[in-house]
């Protein structure tokens, strides 16, 4: 048997529930129920996030009204909680799903026409690498302002240097030899040599890399928004729930808590799930 | 007689090959002034050890790379550049087979899909016929529909050449190189695969390049053989003369060296020296430091491949003409 | 040799054009910083006035050339707000910042390479899996949900140390922990790996293999060879030494670097933006650069091997 059936049955082996270890399957079921919130938040949502309760004012957790409490304008922290999650998922996946394709387009780019365009693509990338993404994002934010397209639209831009040098190294050698060469000859567009050979064949390693830029940009986002730099009231996110509630620490740690749990659940399924994929798809990848 | 097919004139590639990043560059001929035709529905065999230039021949004669200088011209037009549309429409007839089936295919495609991707690629018929074709394609390489469901990972190597040769097949190309198309294979396999191509070639009139280091599969195909050295061809004549009476003293050593019924090994000529090296080509005839023949001229002047009989060219400062000939 | 360290210093100065050009464009991309220092409601006059003091009439590319200039003579313009030129601004910020930034390096240091190491060597290991466990928490849990709990627990429910301010060294204590506790994990992990894959490398097991006392095997081969990577990381981190506390000098309300940024970006004060950006920019490619010339020393090959090798 070759390995690459070897691995083929592995990963249908592996993909059969039994063997999926609990740390693992935790992990899944808490993405599916983030994924779920993020859909229908409004929905299951029993307040509106903005919704005021003067009366009920820093209301402890706990209590019948609000499960999570309320926050010092007597919003529901749970209703915020839900609409955060929402938000803070969609930056992460959009900016996530931008850095990929970004990453992997230059990539693609850099190994179909090599000579300048690599190097460019390289430049940029050893560039990206060495700067601190933060530094170069506050820079930005704080002069074109802040809007959820942009926040995203500049999340999109962490991490692409990853997928690039990935997407490229790969293309490279199945350009080289393999069966990519083999397509061109058959007298492919290079569209098709791209989207429909290389792409399938190295998506398992993208998509180990992507679980390592998701949690980070959720990291990112949630660190701006706690700054007051990220999402704009009266929208929420995680970081900016945490940001919020910091102010009422001593009083009312609960504001606080129940957003920085979710960032940290949250990063750690993403991690473990990775951890594992990248164990069973791609045992090369550093 | 009709126009060749193939015309191949003097070509040269030359890489600039560094050893390291601050190594100094150094040139490397890889194909130096090769001239070759190959009519319609005949085989040229390429004979020569790796790095005597015969892969980069063959993937310059099929278009995949410009030479240097020189040129090809196909059914009588010159070669599109490579990458243009004219260039993609022009691989419909023309067709690589590769050393390493497992290499040349995509493993997460089945395989069916992948021999129908020439006639996708193509616009060739509309999507039922080409289902039909890719039915007939499998058949004439040996394999049942059932074959064309897997993926390359689930056939043997032997399934997996003719899966390739199939997808070659499949716009109906005039012409094909095979590139050591059966060294991956087992020997019990190799036979098998080239009796196939033999068969397919006098079914479909198909024109052949067949690369190969092995001289016994070469002869059981070509009708003509060219015999290459550090780039340049030293012998090139038809495939039965050639194997029977070998001139060049480099072709001879591989015939000795390649064994055959009915020849005592005692006469085997076995090659002194280093190996060739494409970086650090000798001066003068490039095969000197390893000719047991060689003389003071070949140290300095390079031979010329010249005609000695009516079919047979061989670039030998000790082989012109008759009278060498009957000195020998 | 000569070329690989003048192909490295090319580049290092190519990332600070690279660098220069990007806060030129995003700073005139962003729209009128006439507009946006004066509002909307100011008088065209007074506006006008603001425009040719700062040169903004000038056409993009004199202004982009006048830029550079001004930044190769070291004149980074004057904070917007206040009118104070912003290099010194920003200059009298770092000795805060490095008073968390440099203990905190060295306790990583301290902390996360002894750990990574040692869990190496322990493989599976009850160690080896707390470092590991905690090595993932360190990247998990954002630094300032880890100051918050910091700040829960020793300054609000326990009292002992003050939850904020600059007042005392008692203060440094939480920043430097927050900062600490997630790079040591980062660096724990990363020396881990590296040594685990130096140690499976084959002249490793044949130097024990010959009957090389293991502690030597250790000490004379694998630390060697697993400092390469490590040192990469931590030149990074030696970068990030002006700038690499944003988040936690905010939640401490530590007046270093960081605050500063946050503050200017909240207020849209370009030139101490930028100036910090350059700052950044100049450590980032200064420790690369050592790191580079280090690799040099430490690597032979790599000075014979290709520039991506």
């Amino acid at each position: 048997m070759t390995d690459a059936t070897l691995k083929d049955n592995l990963i249908r082996r592996r993909i059969s529930l039994p063997a999926i270890p609990v740390s693992v399957a935790l992990a899944i079921s808490w993405i599916v129920a983030m994924l779920l919130i993020a859909a229908f938040a409004e929905k299951i949502a029993p307040y509106g996030f903005t919704q005021l309760d003067l009366r009920n004012r820093l209301a402890a957790p706990g209590n019948a009204a609000h499960w999570l409490g309320t926050d010092e304008l007597g919003r529901d922290v749970l209703s915020r909680l839900l609409v955060s999650i929402r938000i803070s998922l969609l930056i992460a996946f959009g900016a996530t799903a931008i850095s990929a394709i970004v990453g992997t387009t230059l990539g693609f780019l850099a190994a179909h026409f090599r000579g300048v365009v690599e190097q460019l693509v390289l430049m940029l990338s050893d560039f990206q690498a060495s700067m601190p993404f933060l530094i170069m994002e506050l820079a930005v934010l704080a002069f074109f302002g802040n809007s959820l397209p942009l926040l995203i639209g500049l999340m999109g831009l962490f991490g692409w240097e990853r997928y690039a040098r990935i997407a490229r190294g790969l293309a490279i050698s199945a350009n080289a030899q393999g069966y990519a060469a083999a397509v061109r000859q058959l007298g492919a567009r290079p569209s098709r040599i791209y989207l429909r050979h290389i792409l399938p064949n190295i998506a398992s390693t993208l998509i180990v890399s992507t679980t390592l830029v998701f949690p980070e940009v959720i990291l990112m986002e949630s660190g701006l928004s706690f700054l007051g730099l990220g999402v704009q009231p009266p929208m929420t996110s995680l970081g900016n729930m945490v940001g919020y509630g910091r102010e009422y620490l001593t009083r009312a740690p609960w504001i606080m808590l129940a957003p920085a749990t979710t960032i940290v659940v949250t990063t750690l399924a993403v991690s473990v799930i990775g951890d594992w994929l990248r164990d069973r798809l791609d045992p090369t990848l550093q | 007689m009709s126009a060749p097919l193939v015309e191949v004139s003097a070509i040269s590639r030359t890489y600039s090959m560094r050893s390291g990043m601050f190594g100094r560059a150094a040139a490397v001929h890889a194909v130096d002034g090769v001239s070759l035709t190959i009519a319609r529905g005949q085989t040229l065999g390429l004979v020569g050890e790796s790095g005597s230039g015969k892969s980069t021949t063959g993937r310059i004669v099929l278009g995949l790379e410009p030479p240097d200088s020189g040129e090809v011209r196909f059914d009588g037009k010159p070669m599109a550049a490579p990458g243009t549309a004219a260039w993609r429409a022009q691989r419909a007839r023309m067709q690589m087979i590769f050393q390493d089936p497992l290499g040349a295919l995509d493993r997460r495609l089945p395989v069916a899909t992948q021999i129908r991707e020439p006639l996708d690629i193509h616009g060739v018929g509309t999507p039922s016929m080409r289902e039909d074709r890719v039915r007939e394609l499998l058949r004439a390489v040996e394999l049942t529909p059932a074959h064309g469901a897997r993926y390359p990972g689930a056939l043997s190597g032997g399934q997996r050449q003719r899966i390739v040769l199939a997808r070659a097949l499949a716009t109906k190309p005039d012409f094909l190189v095979c590139d050591e198309p059966v060294s991956a294979l087992d020997v019990s396999i190799q036979a098998q695969v080239v009796n196939l191509l033999a068969d397919l070639q006098a079914q479909l009139g198909l024109t052949l390049l067949f690369i190969s280091h092995d001289l016994r599969v070469v002869r059981q195909i070509s009708n003509v053989v060219a015999v290459m050295y550090l780039g340049r061809i030293v012998e090139i004549g038809s495939a039965d003369d050639l194997f029977a009476r070998p001139e060049h003293p480099y072709t001879q050593a591989l015939v000795s060296a390649s064994p055959a019924p009915g020849r005592r090994s005692a006469s085997r000529i076995v090659l002194s020296g280093d190996p060739p090296n494409p970086a650090a080509r000798p001066q003068g005839c490039a095969f000197h430091p390893r000719c047991p023949r060689a003389i003071a001229r070949c140290a300095s002047e390079v031979p010329a491949l010249e005609a000695v009989a009516s079919d047979r060219q061989v670039a030998c400062h000790l082989v012109s003409g008759a009278a060498t000939r009957d000195a020998a | 040799m000569g070329r690989y360290f003048a192909i490295r210093i090319g580049r290092a100065a190519l990332t600070i054009v690279l660098v220069v050009t990007f806060a030129f464009v995003v700073l005139r991309l962003s729209g009128d910083p006439a507009l946006m220092i004066l509002g909307p409601e100011a008088p065209p006059e007074v506006l006008a006035a603001f425009r040719k003091a700062w040169g903004l009439d000038d056409p993009i590319w004199f202004q982009y050339l006048d830029y550079f200039g001004a930044i190769a003579k070291g004149e980074l313009g004057r904070s917007m707000r206040d009118g104070r030129p912003a290099i010194e601004l920003v200059l009298e910020r770092i000795p805060a910042t490095l008073a968390l930034t440099l203990p905190a390096f060295a306790f990583k240091v301290a902390l996360g390479i002894p750990a990574g190491i040692y869990a190496a060597l322990h493989r599976g290991s009850g160690i080896d899996r707390a470092v590991m466990t905690t090595a993932v928490a360190g990247f998990t849990v954002p630094s300032f949900v880890l100051a918050l709990v910091l700040v829960l627990v020793f300054a609000v429910q326990l009292g002992w140390l003050p939850s904020g301010g600059q007042d005392s060294w008692r203060h440094a204590i939480l920043p430097i922990a927050t900062l600490s506790l997630g790079g040591a994990a980062v660096l724990a992990r990363f020396t881990r790996s590296a040594m685990l894959e130096v140690l499976g490398q084959p002249y490793i097991r044949t130097a024990s293999a010959k009957g090389v006392p293991w502690r030597k095997v250790v000490t004379s081969h694998a630390l060697p060879n697993a400092a390469i990577p490590t040192i990469t990381i931590l030149g990074f981190m030696v970068g990030t030494l002006i700038a690499g506390a944003v988040v936690v000098e905010s939640v401490f309300a530590w007046p270093g670097v960081g605050r500063l940024l946050v503050v200017a970006v909240a207020n849209r004060d370009l030139a101490v933006v930028q100036c910090i950006l350059l700052l950044v920019a100049m450590t980032m490619v200064t420790s690369n650069l050592i790191v580079d010339f280090l690799y040099g020393f430490l690597d032979p090959r790599l000075r014979t091997k290709g520039a991506h090798a």
